[in-house]
């Protein structure tokens, strides 16, 4: 287990009256990337810039490398930031930009050139080095900006939403690049996105957050398969919440019943007992629509609607009149087109493919 | 464009368009042709010359219009120096400074100098300096401009501040800067177009001061306007055109300086907008 970079404790902010964040408490070790994902104003910019020093906490203690640093202004933090709009400084060419951050700590001119070189060709700027910032594209800028941060060796790099100016393409790209430049420099990553995909791809962790807590910790496969609660279950991929009752809770998988008195087995992350209400969520990928009624965990009903979405296949199944499931089959075999609506199916559900979720 | 407030379409908005530029610019083209003009009499022609550009620096005034004019610019440098660097202060402190007490109307103090009757500021500054008692000399002209120049190199350093985005600010302190080098390294160069312009109209409003200048200069101190007043009121001869087309000269090579200043220098990069979010 390597050092712990970042540790958070009970970190609260408030502005005014209004609270942005509250209760949250994780560590992010040394050479990891780490990633806030969640939705808009859920706190993340909050809780980067609480961490790079221009904000104060309103409680708690945030540690770097086992100190606390609170009483610290931003330039006395080893702490280096990509800011979301990249904020390069208009008068200053590629170079200045790259090496302000290592004349600032007081390098000599030559340590900064040769230091800047080095960024230069890391991030493949080479012919752009004498620009100015008015003079790149979109994903240019966003190099520069990464250089210019990652520069002074900080000990953490924090990335606002870095790639959410660009277009596909290049995002896709720089997530390669994001990756590949953390594998080189050995620098603590926490990146802050909105978008899944983004997080998934990229980070050893993540922190999914919403309305200023955090919600769950874990690795892409965790947090995916088995979410937390259902804010974390809806927000990372998609999923069907059936309203259910643990009726027994002796076995290894607990016994459910859903409000339509369908019954089935699902698994928790939590010592449930007998009688807990909650919610069964299924991933739509992980079912599959048959005509003839299989074996283990399966649920039937009224294929209502199916969608072609090139390599899905989408369908809505209806169990009750108010309580509708969605499934997706790979578009590798004809199984589902055989199938019309209006038809009864059954629906059989993955191994191990239900989670029982308390809230 | 709505058509319905298009201007071009009221009846008589051309000939007006004309007699208002006609109002504004033919005193300035008759002062400047005369000045050229061979002739004692300032209303007949009598040919080409620049004799009244040499009678300024040679002729029976010229050592009261030398005077005049090297207190007028040392005062115009000093006043609009000063004044630049009080208003640059005063538009990080109102911008930067985050929200305080009395904001708006500090504002409206810094800006209302500019609205009230020169005459009113003229009387008020002089009743101000003899009740402390302050010797009437090139001193008192000079404080009195520094006064009223402030609002004037202010407007400009605080609509370029105001566009400049605060991340700049925060980046630079990321990247280990102090107060003081974020100033120096990155506020000073982005505002400098801004800064520039508040500099030349501030030296531009002092140098061509006239009522706050006589009200508050000591006998024998004078200025270039206060020279050519007193010359002019024993009878308009020539010479005066002369060194009002030079002033004239002056003005708009300055004003033209200012301009090419703020179109040379790099805009800041424009903020990238956020995508909708998705899902
Ligand atoms: N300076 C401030 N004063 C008052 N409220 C603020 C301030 N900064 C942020 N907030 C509020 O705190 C909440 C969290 O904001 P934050 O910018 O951290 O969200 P975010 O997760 O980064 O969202 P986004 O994905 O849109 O960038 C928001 O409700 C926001 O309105
Ligand atoms: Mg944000």
């Amino acid at each position: 287990m390597s050092e712990t970079a970042i540790q958070l404790e009970s970190v609260r902010k408030d502005f005014g009256d209004f609270t942005a964040l509250s209760e949250v408490s994780f560590e992010i070790s040394d050479n990891e990337f780490f990633t806030l994902l969640g939705p808009s104003g859920c706190g993340k910019t909050t809780l980067l810039r609480l961490i790079a020093g221009f904000l104060n906490t309103t409680g708690g203690t945030i540690r770097l490398f086992g100190e606390e640093i609170e009483a610290l202004p931003p330039n006395k933090r080893p702490i280096n930031t990509v800011f979301q709009n990249y904020a390069l400084f208009p008068h200053m060419t590629v170079r200045d930009n790259i090496g302000f951050g290592l004349s600032m700590l007081g390098w000599s001119r030559s340590d900064v050139a040769t230091r800047v070189d080095e960024m230069v060709s890391m991030v493949k700027l080479d012919q752009f080095a004498e620009r100015r910032p008015s003079q790149l594209s979109g994903g240019q800028q966003q190099r520069v900006a990464l250089a210019r941060a990652m520069a002074p060796k900080p000990k953490v790099l924090l990335l606002d939403e870095p790639l959410s100016a660009l277009d596909l393409k290049l995002r896709q790209e720089m997530r390669l690049e994001l990756k590949r430049l953390q594998n080189e420099t050995g620098i603590t990553f926490i990146f802050v996105t909105h978008d899944q995909e983004e997080a998934l791809s990229m980070s050893d962790r993540i922190a999914v957050m919403s309305a200023g807590k955090v919600q769950q910790i874990g690795s892409a496969v965790d947090i995916y398969e088995f979410p937390e609660n259902r804010f974390v279950a809806g927000f990372i991929g998609e999923t069907n919440l059936i309203e259910a009752e643990v009726i027994d809770a002796s076995a290894d998988a607990l016994t459910c019943q859903l409000v339509n008195g369908a019954v089935l087995t699902a698994r928790s992350l939590h010592e449930i007992t007998k009688g807990q209400k909650g919610w069964v969520s299924i991933r739509p990928e992980r079912m599959t629509l048959s005509k003839t009624k299989p074996k283990g965990n399966s649920l039937s009903g009224t294929l209502t609607g199916a969608t072609y979405l090139g390599t899905d296949n989408q369908y809505a199944v209806g169990l009750t009149d108010d309580l509708s499931l969605n499934v997706r089959h790979q578009n590798r075999t004809s199984v589902g087109a055989a199938m019309t609506t209006g038809e009864p199916v059954h629906i059989s559900i993955a191994d191990n493919a239900a989670r029982f979720l308390v809230d | 464009m709505n058509r319905g407030v298009d201007l071009r379409r009221y009846f008589g908005f051309f000939p007006m368009t004309l007699l208002c530029l006609f109002i504004l610019y033919a005193p300035l083209i008759i002062v400047t042709v005369y000045s050229l003009n061979d002739s004692r009499s300032i209303t007949s022609w009598e040919g080409i010359s620049l004799r009244w550009y040499a009678e300024i620096f040679t002729g029976p005034e010229s050592e009261k219009f030398r005077k005049a004019a090297w207190n007028s610019l040392t005062i115009a440098v000093m006043a609009a120096t000063t004044a630049t660097i009080i208003a640059t202060a005063a538009a990080i402190g109102m911008i930067r400074g985050g929200s305080f007490r009395g904001k708006s109307a500090s504002f409206a103090l810094i800006s209302l100098p500019i609205m009230v009757p020169e005459i009113v500021t003229a009387v008020a500054t002089l009743i101000f300096f003899s009740a402390i008692g302050f010797k009437l000399g090139t001193l008192s002209i000079l404080v009195a401009h520094i006064v009223f120049c402030i609002p004037f190199a202010y407007m400009p350093i605080n609509a370029r501040l105001q566009g400049i985005d605060a991340s700049y600010e925060e980046a630079a302190h990321d990247l280990y800067a102090s107060r003081w080098q974020i100033f120096w390294h990155v506020m000073m160069p982005i505002m400098s177009p801004g800064i520039i312009s508040g500099f030349l109209l501030a030296f531009i409003i002092s140098l061509d001061d006239f009522i706050i200048t006589n009200f508050v200069k000591g006998a024998g101190v004078e200025t270039l306007p206060t020279a050519i007043f007193g010359s002019v009121k024993q009878g308009i001869k020539p010479n005066i055109m002369a060194l009002s087309t030079l002033l004239l000269l002056l003005s708009i090579l300055l004003v033209t300086a200012s301009y090419f200043v703020g179109q040379r220098r790099e805009k800041p990069v424009p903020t990238n907008q956020k995508p909708e979010t998705e899902a």
